[in-house]
């Protein structure tokens, strides 16, 4: 579950003010919203990585509101991606588990199983220079999910993506996260991407969240 | 590369070469002037003497030492005043610009009046600096290291803070995600800091006179050396030692580009 109780940020001049949203254990949410209305703000925010004045972020009924984000349990895809350029794929893949000291043999093992699900085995031992848009993403998908986060945090995943790979995307999404049952937050302006993968539909306008999961016409 | 194509494209380019390429003759016409001037015997000669051998030893290792250390101070003040707002960072950011500014005598000057005080006194009770080699080591590291530390800051303000960002959120500390992603991508720039504060060093003259002084076979350096042979009129001397010096700083700088970037 990720559950955010009345949080309020302050960056320089720019606000949220008691900001509530649920979403619930397994479910794809998207968080729709003008550019530069909060929504990634809101991302970085449950990650730990930008501060709150007050309120509370409930991760699986775990107050992680002063957590560092190693301990928040989150994958994160940023909107830039943010691919490590010194890393091939196979040691992107396998980086949250170096760090969680996994022996050899299950990182080995894990990092076939996620190349296999993402469909990038062939790309294993490539830098993310020479990657395609719908590459980075896979990849990007990939060491966010490898240590088995319980909450997926997904900002404008298909925003520079070309139709065919978008749509190629979006199958990729709800099949990964249907697998994995982890409870997805993804933030988009675009009305079809919401509809095509939402379970629950929030809609951030002027610092409030409203959860507009039964009329998506209205966004 | 995009290919070059019209008048105006090579009109432009033209520009460019002639007036960048003005200071590349410079260089090649001091140069080609100095070899000229010299002759192999001179530079044999030079080398054969021992006070000559030492500067050269001293002039390398110090050096060498000066960009070890120039490195440790730069990479973490270069990290700090990149990624951190803290009260006092205008001053510092001044303060660093000091050594740079500054003529290096006075750099030497300030070394030599420190080491007068009493703290300095205490220290020279059980570690001798002023007039011996760890002197020569500390003027030069005062200067280079300011140049180091600029290097490291425009290097890690150009590495984008989310990689970090998504190291953390990852697993990593602050301080594996500096270690394992921020660092390697910042190779480059640790080692253009290193040749660059270990060449300023190799040159440095005016703090190393004043804070070392020029014993010969004791603070020695070469550009200590260029300077006695000209003190006594000594001009193929002085010569052939500068060519010694500039074999010495290319040789280094290749192999450093070469084995630590890849390229040449």
């Amino acid at each position: 579950m990720i559950a955010l109780d009345q949080i309020h940020v302050r960056l320089g001049s720019f606000t949220l003010n008691n900001v509530s949203l649920q979403v619930e254990t397994g479910q794809y949410a998207v968080l729709m919203g003008k550019t530069g209305c909060g929504k990634s703000t809101l991302l970085e925010v449950i990650c730990g990585l930008k501060p709150i004045q007050a309120g509370r972020i409930i991760l699986l009924e775990r107050d992680v509101s002063a957590l560092r984000p190693a301990e928040r349990g989150i994958g994160y895809v940023p909107q830039d991606l943010a691919l490590f350029p010194s890393l091939s794929v196979r040691e992107h893949l396998a980086f949250a588990l170096e760090v969680r000291r996994w022996s050899t043999a299950q990182i080995r093992e894990r990092v076939k199983e996620l190349a296999a699900l993402l469909s990038i085995s062939h790309l294993l031992d490539r830098f993310p220079r020479g990657l395609s848009g719908g590459e980075s993403q896979r990849v990007a998908l990939g060491r966010a999910l490898a240590a088995r986060p319980p909450v997926l945090l997904l900002d404008e995943p298909l925003s520079a993506l070309d139709d065919e790979t978008r749509n190629e995307i979006i199958d990729l999404l709800r099949r990964v996260t249907r697998q994995t049952g982890v409870t997805t937050l993804h933030v988009t302006h675009s009305r079809s991407e919401a509809r095509q993968l939402a379970d629950r539909l929030f809609l951030l306008e002027q610092g409030i969240v409203r959860d507009i999961t039964q009329r998506p016409e209205e966004s | 590369m995009t290919p070059v194509r019209g008048i105006s494209d090579r009109v432009f380019l033209v520009c460019l070469a002639i007036l960048g390429g003005s200071y590349l003759v410079l260089i090649v016409a001091m140069l080609a002037a100095n070899i000229a001037y010299t002759s192999p015997n001179f530079l044999l000669e030079a080398l054969r003497s021992r006070e000559v051998r030492f500067a050269i030893w001293l002039s390398l290792a110090s050096s060498t030492m000066t960009a070890i250390l120039s490195l440790w101070v730069g990479v973490p003040l270069g990290y700090l005043m990149s990624r951190f707002r803290f009260p006092g960072k205008r001053l510092c950011d001044a303060l660093l610009d000091i050594p740079i500014v500054l003529p290096p005598l006075v750099i030497g000057l300030c070394l030599l009046i420190l080491f007068q005080t009493p703290l300095g006194r205490s220290i020279e009770r059980f570690f001798p600096v002023t007039y011996a080699i760890p002197s020569v080591v500390l003027a030069q590291f005062a200067v280079s290291a300011a140049f180091a530390v600029r290097t490291m800051r425009v290097t890690f303000d150009e590495i984008t803070p989310r990689l970090e960002q998504v190291a953390m959120t990852l697993g990593c500390s602050r301080s594996q995600a500096f270690w394992t992603v921020t660092l390697p991508e910042a190779r480059r720039g640790v080692v253009t800091a290193a040749t660059l504060s270990w060449a300023r060093a190799m040159g440095e003259f005016g703090p190393v006179l004043v804070f070392a002084g020029a014993t010969r076979l004791r603070t020695e350096v070469l550009p200590t050396t260029v300077f006695l042979e000209l003190s006594i009129g000594n001009l193929y001397g002085a010569v052939a030692v500068s060519l010694l010096m500039v074999l010495a700083a290319m040789l280094v700088l290749l192999i450093v580009r070469v084995f630590c970037l890849g390229h040449t």
